[in-house]
């Protein structure tokens, strides 16, 4: 393909890689809160503004809130507008993310994956997204740098295709891919110009067969937002449920054609070693980079290994995933995020849910790993693929939910218990105190 | 409310099209306010009060109208009006 363009390697951590494709992008609007781990792009982002870089009118908002308003308010105008939050910050946005996404407002968002309080984290897992996954925005989840670029750029693509129309949410894991130098392949401001075009206006008819503009405009009188009641509001719903199915197609469509463009090709799930891997780990985000090279090493020692990595969360490919591992023995879902009280993570759940009606379907088991930013290094992998490799040997589960570099301690420890006492209790001195 | 149409028949995202003017919100009233125009000393307090912009003075005829298209029957006017010149009376007499 002689058609790739020519690109320029620049080293930039996740953040700035997200800033650097929005600079590009030189949207009309940017609403922003600094938030660590996000920090870095409204900094970076703030400085192409004040040196002329982008013609992009730069809102400091007084918080995530106001910056997801802003957002909906500018997006509805018909701009292209672009936001980044992470952890607390995104869930102070929480109400305004179902108004982007029922309003079907193509809004593009770094989610700089990180921990929620409490206890008080500033580091990478997957619980803020999740917080926010039936919230009606895609969800579209970065193993490096180089993807954070590459699905910025994607994103508006997405977004404004017609047959989605709703807001997409960019998430990198935080420092790990935030904060961390990487090689970063660019390609040119025009390139990207292009690639992503002009903002379309979506045109929708009445019911008496009328055309009208989507927009709020002066010349075009109409309201959105208005009260929808029993008579409308699940039709509505529905609409929204048909254009996430239409974004599964939609999703590999973009990631091609931006693979003829660069080189690099995205889809919905990324699988590696998965053609005649007998055990796998499913994952999301960056410890799939880990996951792929523990593979490399158990294929070294003859263990057929592999890793599919899921890129779009939100749609979820369940047809994808149940083909790629429908020759699988057994797999272990990685889970970044714990769902208090249900069975197993949210990517374990879903996963699962989707064989419920195979009649071939792999051994599958889960893992919590990571929460509070919790490294995964390599040899907790790696006794991960050999758990698999005895459950896929002796065909024996074990506990289905198990815990992934987390200090178990001694089983008869009861310190992590509660008793109770009155505050009569408290002011006798019953328990100590001054 | 028409005709209920189907999600495939609808705009996206509850799109309405209409002038707010256009939309009849005065269906939703109980009480009704009624102006005795004698006592009415077209002080304009009602038309400043009047939440959803329903009252207007009408120049030509030197009066105050209620527009009963768009007033709710909240009866910020009748409990406004210094020299008591509109009272709430149930829509239905």
């Amino acid at each position: 393909m002689s058609k790739i363009v020519k690109q320029e390697m620049m080293g930039m951590n996740g953040d700035t890689a997200c800033a650097y494709a929005v600079k590009q992008c030189n949207p009309e609007v940017v609403a922003a809160y600094p938030i660590t781990p996000q920090t870095i792009i409204v900094e970076v982002f703030s400085e192409y503004v004040a040196n002329g870089e982008v013609t992009t009118e730069f809102i400091p908002v007084e918080s995530e809130h106001s910056a997801m308003s802003t957002s909906i308010g500018a997006a509805a105008a018909g701009a292209r507008a672009y936001t980044a939050s992470a952890s607390q910050g995104l869930a102070l946005m929480y109400e305004m993310l179902y108004i982007a996404s029922g309003l079907r407002l193509p809004i593009v968002m770094t989610c700089v994956n990180r921990a929620l309080s409490a206890p008080i984290n500033i580091h990478g897992d997957h619980s803020d997204a999740m917080g926010a996954r039936d919230s009606g925005w895609l969800q579209l989840y970065c193993e490096n740098s180089q993807e954070a670029y590459d699905t910025i750029i994607q994103a508006w693509r997405i977004a404004e295709h017609k047959d989605v129309l709703l807001p997409v949410m960019v998430n990198i894991d935080g420092f790990i891919l935030s904060h961390t130098l990487e090689n970063v392949s660019v390609i040119p401001d025009d390139a990207v110009k292009k690639f992503i075009g002009e903002k379309k206006i979506p045109v929708v008819k009445k019911p008496n067969g009328e055309l009208t503009p989507y927009i709020l405009h002066p010349d075009y009188p109409a309201s959105i937002g208005a009260i929808d009641l029993q008579d409308y509001y699940f039709e509505h719903k529905r609409q929204q449920a048909e254009a996430m199915n239409n974004a599964l197609k939609v999703i590999k469509e973009i990631g091609e054609e931006y693979g003829e463009l660069t080189g690099r090709t995205y889809g919905l799930i990324d699988p590696y070693m998965m053609d005649d891997a007998e055990i796998a780990i499913i994952v999301m985000g960056s410890t799939a980079g880990t996951a792929k090279y523990v593979a490399d090493l158990m294929r070294n020692k003859g263990v057929k290994a592999g890793v599919l990595r899921v890129r779009s969360f939100r749609p979820f490919p369940r047809d994808d995933i149940v083909k790629a591992l429908k020759n699988i023995k057994a797999c272990a879902v990685l889970d970044r995020s714990m769902s208090f009280g249900s069975y197993g993570g949210p990517l374990f759940t879903e996963i699962r849910s989707s064989f419920c009606y195979e009649c071939d379907k792999p051994i599958i088991v889960n893992y919590y790993y990571g929460l509070g930013g919790r490294d995964a290094p390599p040899n907790l992998l790696d006794n991960v693929f050999n758990e698999l490799k005895n459950i896929a040997e002796t065909g024996k589960t074990g506990e289905e939910i198990r815990y992934l570099g987390l200090r178990e301690g001694e089983k008869d420890a009861v310190n992590y218990k509660a008793e109770l006492v009155s505050f009569k209790d408290l002011n006798t001195g019953k328990i100590g105190g001054k | 409310m028409s005709e209920e149409k189907s999600w495939r028949e609808i705009p996206m995202g509850g799109l309405t099209w209409l002038h707010s003017v256009e939309y009849k919100t005065g269906e939703w009233r109980s009480f009704r306010p009624v102006v005795d125009h004698d006592k009415c000393t077209r002080c304009m307090q009602c038309v400043i009060y009047c939440p959803d912009i329903a009252i207007k003075y009408k120049p030509d005829v030197n009066m105050i109208e209620i527009i009963l298209d768009h007033c709710k029957g909240c009866g910020v006017c009748a409990e406004e009006c210094p020299v008591h010149a509109i009272t709430m009376v149930k829509e239905k007499e």
